[in-house]
């Protein structure tokens, strides 16, 4: 390879798209200081729809970028299209909160396109070195937007927290990373995968490999790694704890997936415990630690540590059907996510947000399609059918029951009727109980928008569920397929 | 005859009522009134349209009939409907109680109508979509999806304590629920394909076996519910609205038998032939304990709840003792318990919309004021305690008899809850109605009103007309339970054969019970 050529920028297109346009919304915002929110903002969503269109047009088919150090295959198109999605709603879902509560700098949305920069690497990345890349842009970013009320001390406190505990996540994975390549010699996946097979895998490999394993872990908010996540989005103003529970979840997931299946795809049984360990307490605690909140967001960060463990099951059976789970699981629960937390947007009352559960009194008297929505997104994220979130749920139970993981899904499900308990009592709060004060402002039209789409697909995804499951197989197929191929060397 | 999707129709034509109530008007009058006609009209047309099925329906052969299969979830889970003889009756069962809610409802029922109409017209279509569904994932969406507009039934309508009811309600089902999910799921994997037909000619080994019926029978039993885990039920039921508590009675815990018959017989015969003895013990415990604990009940609903326990040990009997007798007495105990405990049901809700109190010990003498009540009651009493010339005579008569094939012992022990079943029966009847009409309050209660007589009259005319002429029913389930019960038989026997224990099983094992009815089997 000659030095003088430059390296085909084919895979990397809606990265590069990104990162220029996110500079230029930066001077854009600079030039036309703070009121440029609302334009900075679209033109951010109109970024993603962008980089969303671009990584669509790319080839179904494995490719190599930069010398292996990234890849781009059906799988990582798939992880990317839910992260832009993820991405632009989370945006949409912030505008008109911003200007309300006077937090209207235009440096919200260029920092979430940076953060957004960062976990497309991610998804992409074939290499220690890539992954770290992404990773640290993502999060240095993440923790410039969860203290982003600067003036309010619960924010920058989550900020702080974040950071502190994000740092010391990445500190073990860099550790991680240091010992793999001090035992393989290298730090791309498949000659790490080549390096790290069967009974022959050096312990220093093993050893790197958890740490990486509980770095991914604290990205994903899995237990024992998850004491950030309840501060962090309480903390944080609402619409970042969206974007929080949704697009950077993901991106992490698809790493977890990533470093598992492409760099030790031999050491399945060494990763599998592991990843059933954490998949399981994640669940429990997720059940468990929710029963005794009042505050809706810490409510939701419990849930979704909870969540972080149903889709760490499909993982955590290591097969392509379980992959193809954990993608379904991850679609369903950004839309969910995303609908809940349009509903909590709504939760304002003239003094300013209310966090509450019990404010949610009686909300089926004043406000009847609001309370049916929000209802339905929590049975959906209780798994009852016919709502979207039974399917996510079945997916990854049906790969774990396939890979023999009964303990796990007998305690998974277990875990789930737990769950439901919570969910419910949010429900009987809004359709049982007599009203409390009634919300008076009235959702901004973006948000309603957001709303209508989210709740349209959890409500009737039953009616034809076979697209996504089957761009899901396609992107899970892609990968194990991948790893098959590094196996037979 | 097959062109038109009947069941499909059938099955969403409710929700097709339940969006036109949802868009109409909002205001408050004007918006009730509006919904209770429309959820009359769509239950009575879908009643209308059922009847459709049981005309057409062809009991001559044990096929699924009026079959429709679409693409679905991709690969091997699909969109199948389909009805046999044991499914098409309560298909019929559900629609006929339906029109009848809504006229229970009518007055009962004044705040926030719109929403309960719309509740009860989704939960039909989804307890029919059960019936229907002959996919095991599309089985597991309706059978699940009933929790949630039942628990917003019995939560927003329902009594003083009805929070908790409706937390119990919906976590136990779910708890027993999510067992038979992952067996659906180990199914699944295991024979590649969730298409009831398919899995019933699907061997599953005999180990296999034990561990699935076990998790259906979580499901089924909680649903059913049997003893020990039949706690939710009185909760429920006291809590729940009138209609509530008929739907629950009439329709909701058939889901658990009708899951039985249509599963575990069939598709797990070793493990259902191997778990029978504790079947039958169980069922005996629901027969006699709760019959016993009904008669010191002060709650008249309560009472109720703890017979259908009761009613329900019959059918489980019945059903695993697998025989023709006591498979065809069970599906029949099911359809006759629908109508008459539904029918109890409402005549508690009769008194209670005059009195709002479900205190047995309120009321007394009150067929002083209510001559045709206290008829009506009566007849439905007797019913209940299985009175011959009533239709709760046969399926108890005919789940005995199927019983004592099989098991003489539990055979007596269940005859002896007929006994308890008359005690709580009649004991109730004597203290409500008979004795003198000492209390104030009473003296100026009203006989039943003409929308109350419409509600109840099909009932008694269902009780009575299957009491004395039980063939329709019969001629329908027939060939399907032989074709069930002979498939079961076989099964057995070539797993008897496969263990080497040829013919020496039903001999040596069963001759102290079985060797006299056997001959007498035979000849039929």
């Amino acid at each position: 390879m000659e030095i003088a050529n430059l390296p085909d920028l084919g895979p990397i297109a809606s990265e590069l798209t990104l990162a220029i346009g996110g500079m230029a919304l930066l001077l854009l915002g600079a030039f036309r200081g703070d009121g440029a929110l609302r334009l900075v903002g679209y033109g951010a969503v109109l970024l993603f729809g962008l980089a969303a269109v671009l990584v669509i047009g790319q080839p179904n088919e494995t490719v190599l970028g930069f010398h292996g150090a990234i890849i781009m295959d059906p799988f990582a198109k798939f992880m990317k299209v839910l992260i832009l999605i993820g991405s632009a709603v989370a945006v949409i879902m912030s505008l008109n909160y911003l200007e309300q509560e006077k937090l209207d700098r235009f440096e919200y949305p260029v920092l979430i396109v940076f953060a957004t920069l960062g976990m497309l690497m991610m998804v992409s990345a074939n290499d220690l070195l890539a992954l770290y890349m992404g990773l640290e842009l993502q999060s240095l970013a993440l923790y410039v937007v969860a203290s982003f009320n600067r003036d309010s001390l619960r924010s920058t406190e989550s900020g702080l927290k974040y950071f502190v505990l994000g740092a010391l996540a990445s500190g073990m994975l860099l550790y991680g990373s240091s010992l793999v390549y001090g035992f393989s010699g290298t730090t791309n996946f498949p000659s790490i995968a080549e390096a790290a097979t069967g009974h022959g895998m050096p312990l220093g490999i093993l050893f790197g490999m958890v740490f990486i394993l509980a770095g991914l872990a604290f990205k994903v908010s899995a237990v024992p790694f998850h004491m950030w996540t309840p501060d962090v989005y309480e903390g944080a103003p609402t619409p970042v704890t969206a974007f929080f529970a949704a697009a950077p979840k993901i991106a992490a997931i698809a790493l977890f997936i990533r470093v598992m299946m492409g760099a030790f795809p031999e050491a399945v049984a060494q990763w599998q415990q592991v990843v059933v360990f954490i998949s399981i307490a994640s669940m429990v605690l997720g059940a468990f630690a929710a029963i005794g909140q009042r505050n809706i967001k810490r409510l939701m960060a419990y849930s979704s540590i909870g969540h972080m463990g149903f889709a760490l099951v499909g993982l955590a059976s290591g097969t392509a059907q379980g992959i193809q789970g954990v993608l379904i699981y991850l679609s369903i629960y950004l839309v969910m996510n995303a609908g809940v937390f349009c509903c909590i947007l709504a939760m304002r009352r003239a003094e300013g947000m209310v966090e509450n559960i019990d404010e949610l009194a009686g909300l089926s008297k004043e406000r009847p399609v609001l309370a049916f929505v929000f209802a339905m997104f929590m049975f959906s994220l209780a798994g009852i059918p016919p709502l979207a979130g039974f399917f996510a749920k079945f997916y990854v139970f049906v790969a774990a029951i396939d890979a023999d993981l009964y303990a796990l899904s007998v305690i998974g499900v277990l875990s789930s009727v737990v769950g439901a308990f919570y969910y419910l009592r949010i429900v009987k709060i809004m359709f049982f109980d007599e009203p409390a004060e009634p919300f008076e402002v009235p959702l901004a039209r973006e948000v309603s928008i957001v709303l209508t789409l989210s709740s349209l697909f959890t409500i009737f995804f039953f009616v034809h569920p076979s697209t996504l499951i089957s761009l899901a197989t396609t992107a899970a197929a892609s990968l194990s397929s991948g790893a098959v191929a590094v196996v037979g060397h | 005859m097959s062109e038109v999707p009947i069941l499909s129709l059938v099955t969403f034509l409710p929700l097709i009522g339940a969006l036109l109530i949802f868009l109409g008007p909002n205001d408050e009058e004007a918006g009730a009134r509006s919904a209770r006609s429309m959820a009359l009209w769509t239950t009575a047309f879908t009643f209308l349209i059922s009847l459709y099925i049981w005309v057409t329906f062809d009991s001559t052969t044990a096929d699924l009939q009026m079959v429709e299969k679409y693409d679905w979830l991709g690969g091997a889970i699909n969109y199948h409907m389909g009805v046999d003889g044991i499914s098409m009756l309560f298909i019929i069962l559900t629609t006929f109680l339906m029109p009848l809610c809504i006229l229970a409802s009518w007055t009962s029922i004044t705040k926030r109508v719109k929403e309960y109409m719309i509740a009860f017209l989704v939960l039909e279509a989804l307890v029919i979509g059960v019936f229907c569904a002959q996919d095991l994932v599309l089985f597991y969406l309706f059978f699940e999806g009933g929790l949630i507009p039942m628990f917003l039934i019995i939560g927003v309508w329902g009594g003083s304590n009805r929070i908790y009811a409706s937390f119990k309600f919906f976590l136990y089902t779910l708890l027993g629920s999510v067992l038979m999910l992952l067996a659906i799921m180990y199914m699944y994997n295991e024979a590649g394909t969730t298409d009831i037909p398919t899995l019933m000619e699907f061997d599953f080994t005999a180990d296999v076996q034990m561990w699935l019926w076990l998790a259906f029978f979580a499901s089924f039993a909680v649903k059913m519910p049997m003893w020990p885990v039949h706690t939710w039920l009185p909760d429920a039921h006291v809590e729940a609205p009138t209609a509530g508590s008929v739907i629950l009675a009439g329709i909701l815990l058939k889901l658990g038998g009708y899951g039985f018959i249509r599963f575990c017989l069939p598709m797990f015969p070793i493990a259902s032939d191997f778990f029978s003895p504790m079947v039958f013990t169980l069922s005996v415990i629901a027969i006699v304990y709760t019959s016993i604990v009904a008669i010191v009940q002060e709650d008249m609903k309560k009472l109720i709840a703890y017979s259908s326990v009761a009613h329900m040990g019959f059918v489980t009997m019945g059903l695993f003792a697998a025989t023709q007798q006591g498979v065809q007495g069970a599906v029949f105990q099911m359809l006759s318990h629908g109508w008459i405990s539904g029918a109890l049901f409402l005549c508690v809700g009769v008194v209670y919309d005059r009195m709002h109190t479900r205190e047995i010990a309120a009321y007394g003498g009150l067929v002083h004021r209510m001559p045709v009540y206290a008829a009506v009651f009566m007849l439905f009493t007797m019913a209940n305690v299985g009175l011959p010339g009533t239709s709760g005579f046969v399926g108890e008569f005919l789940t005995i008899v199927g019983t004592f094939q099989v098991s003489t012992t539990t055979a007596f022990v269940a005859a002896s809850g007929v006994i308890f079943s008359a005690c709580y029966a009649l004991y109730l009847y004597r203290r409500v109605i008979f004795g003198e009409l000492d209390k104030d309050t009473l003296k100026s209660i009203t006989d039943l009103n003409r929308r109350e007589v419409l509600t109840i009259a099909p009932l008694v005319v269902a009780t009575l007309f299957f009491g004395v002429y039980p063939l329709p029913i019969f001629e329908v389930t027939q060939v399907s339970i032989e074709h069930l019960v002979s498939g079961y038989d076989a099964a057995l026997q070539a797993h008897n054969a496969s263990l080497g224990i040829v013919p020496e099983p039903a001999f040596t094992f069963e001759p102290l019970t079985t060797t006299p009815p056997a001959p007498a089997a035979g000849h039929h």
